[in-house]
């Protein structure tokens, strides 16, 4: 059995015993969408009084609103193994029993969790895109939707990314350490938001340092046939550093994997 | 070349020493100091096929640790190890397929799932091949008798059904080496002769190479062949299992109740042990005095109304060899 047939298998056992307890998932799923909807509800009040941001209308940050959320939705469904293993495995000692299985370490801990919770975020994201797609009436080619794709591909990818270096900290902290939040919940709510809006400082570091931007920001203003100053086969690029985030990650949670010292028994 | 080899291993851990109180963590935030705990030090041995090693020690003696090493969970501070030719740490994917490990006090199945899916998944896992698994799963479970329990989930079961699953767990891809630390911990008499019983067929029929930590010594003198002690870190000893107990055990005991309150016991060739009213104990070396001998030398100077010959507990023969070799932690 291949990797991805193995993750399916976890994630369904995931699922199902999430799935024992009907009422409390189906309570925290409806809260989420709730709070989520109501917090993209606000970005239209919002609107409704200044009209515009730096150029931005309401239906244009709907787009990047759209693409960031959902972004995020899919990385934070995939990730929510990676939150809880500090306290979970590491701390307890239980992380030996990952290791201890001929199976990649980090497919293992991907696969130990499926945050259906996420389902409800996901929802705001889909919300935020057909009001965005409702109010621009673009004239939408293959290649522009495309691109939309790639850079929520290449946006999930980071987010992903950002979760997992978090789960290696815990090899050293034993906690989820929930400073890194501010770069995964803190990341998605700027990304939210087109980058120009942002002081330089803080919009450098989201293209440079984080490349959030890179994936979020580049190619959404390019689909809307926004400016930047990056000239356009970049912006189209971009997203690329979201996958290559990705790979700093894996070689650092090999690193932390060789920092893990188990506990007395 | 041996199936297992151990040169000069050591580990190290980093431990983090806080102060006590708040204050003391609030320190610690800023300022850490590390202790460093030798947890192995210079270990070295190795093991052929199909051996049978148990491996003694005292709580915190690196029998754990060495386990971890040797299954890839553990990277060591120093010196080499292989496993069927594989570095546990470096080339772990490939070095777990082959091996199987089972931890008395921590479960390698799902709590939540049926057994029988837990090796469903195991079998994917590790990549085994569906029919070759249906017939060694049928084996181990006609053997480990676990046929009426593979439908219940890990956590209704009891400790000892629990402890024959997690021994067919770890044997499904059909291991050449197998690693159990303190596998009869917490067991009731049967499971654990049970336990024993199946280890050591499996061992001596299909040729497992067993490696078991234990505290309890009767699984050793039950199954081990080859006894290796370790006490903080280092190798005390490795011997036969029958040359560490006809080392230990060359000293034996002489019971005797007599019938009248005796003074002195003087016997020629055994020495006053213990005495507890009218009971006295005698310690003698077998190799010197013959039980008969010193019974009859006994009997013919006292009133006796009884006599037995004991050897000494394994237990106590073992908690003395701790304490001769400064073995036990401070």
């Amino acid at each position: 059995m291949n990797g991805l047939a193995l993750y399916w298998r976890y994630i369904g056992i995931s699922v199902r015993s999430e799935m024992l307890y009907p009422a409390s998932f189906l309570l925290r799923l409806g809260s989420q969408f709730v709070v989520t909807i109501i917090e993209f509800a606000g970005v239209y009040v919002l609107f409704e009084r200044f009209k515009h941001v730096r150029g931005w209308g309401f239906a244009e940050v709907a787009l990047f609103y759209a693409t960031a959320s959902i972004a995020f939705a899919i990385a934070d469904g995939l990730s929510r193994g990676f939150d809880s293993m500090g306290p979970m495995l590491v701390k307890t000692g239980n992380f030996d029993r990952v290791l201890l299985r001929p199976r990649s370490s980090a497919l293992q801990i991907t696969g130990r969790e499926f945050a259906l919770s996420s389902v409800g975020r996901l929802a705001r994201g889909a919300v935020a895109l057909i009001v965005a797609i409702g109010l621009l009436k673009p004239d939408w080619s293959a290649a522009k939707m495309l691109l939309l794709s790639w850079s929520v591909a290449g946006g999930a990818s980071l987010f992903f990314s950002l979760k997992m270096m978090e789960g290696v900290m815990s090899f050293w902290t034993t906690e989820g350490l929930e400073v890194a939040n501010t770069l995964t919940y803190g990341g998605e709510a700027a990304a939210q938001y087109p980058l120009d809006i942002y002081a330089k400082w803080f919009r450098n570091f989201l293209l440079y340092f984080v490349p959030i931007g890179c994936s979020l920001y580049l190619p959404v203003a390019l689909v809307l046939g926004h400016d930047t100053g990056a000239p356009a086969w970049l912006a189209v690029l971009a997203p690329a550093t979201g996958f290559a985030f990705l790979g700093v990650a894996l070689l650092f949670w090999r690193f932390g994997v060789g920092h893990y010292t188990s506990t007395g028994s | 070349m041996a199936q297992i080899t151990v040169e000069n291993l050591g580990k190290i851990y980093r431990v983090t020493a806080r102060d006590p109180g708040l204050a003391g963590a609030f320190r610690g935030l800023f300022q850490r100091r590390h202790r460093e705990v030798v947890a192995l030090n210079q270990v070295s041995f190795s093991l052929e096929k199909g051996e049978f090693l148990g491996f003694i020690g005292p709580n915190g003696a690196g029998k754990s640790t060495t386990i971890k090493i040797l299954s890839g969970i553990l990277r060591p501070s120093s010196g080499r190890c292989t496993v069927s030719g594989l570095v546990p740490w470096e080339q772990r994917i490939a070095h777990v397929a082959r091996i199987g490990v089972v931890f008395g006090q921590r479960t390698q199945l799902w709590w939540d799932l049926p057994v029988v899916e837990s090796f469903e998944l195991l079998r994917d896992i590790y990549r085994v091949d569906p029919v070759r698994f249906a017939t060694t799963m049928e084996r181990l479970v006609d053997m480990l008798k676990i046929a009426p329990i593979l439908d219940t989930p890990l956590r209704q079961l009891s400790l000892g059904q629990r402890m024959r699953c997690e021994i067919a767990a770890a044997l499904l891809h059909e291991p050449r080496v197998l690693f159990l630390d303190e596998p009869t911990i917490g067991l009731d008499a049967i499971s654990k002769l049970a336990l024993r019983e199946f280890v050591k067929e499996l061992n001596r029929n299909e040729g497992v190479t067993v490696l078991l930590t234990t505290h309890d010594m009767h699984d050793i003198e039950a199954l081990a062949r080859r006894v290796i002690i370790i006490g903080q870190g280092k190798v005390l000893r490795d011997s036969s299992f029958e040359a560490m107990r006809n080392e230990v055990l060359g000293e034996r005991r002489l019971i005797v109740d007599f019938a009248d309150d005796v003074g002195e016991v003087a016997v020629e060739g055994a020495e006053v042990r213990a005495r507890d009213g009218r009971t006295v104990e005698l310690t003698f070396d077998r190799a010197k005095t013959a039980a008969h001998t010193l019974i009859a030398r006994v009997a013919a100077a006292h009133e006796v109304v009884d006599m037995r010959v004991e050897d000494p507990k394994i237990e106590e023969v073992i908690a003395r060899f701790y304490a001769m070799h400064g073995a036990v932690e401070a």
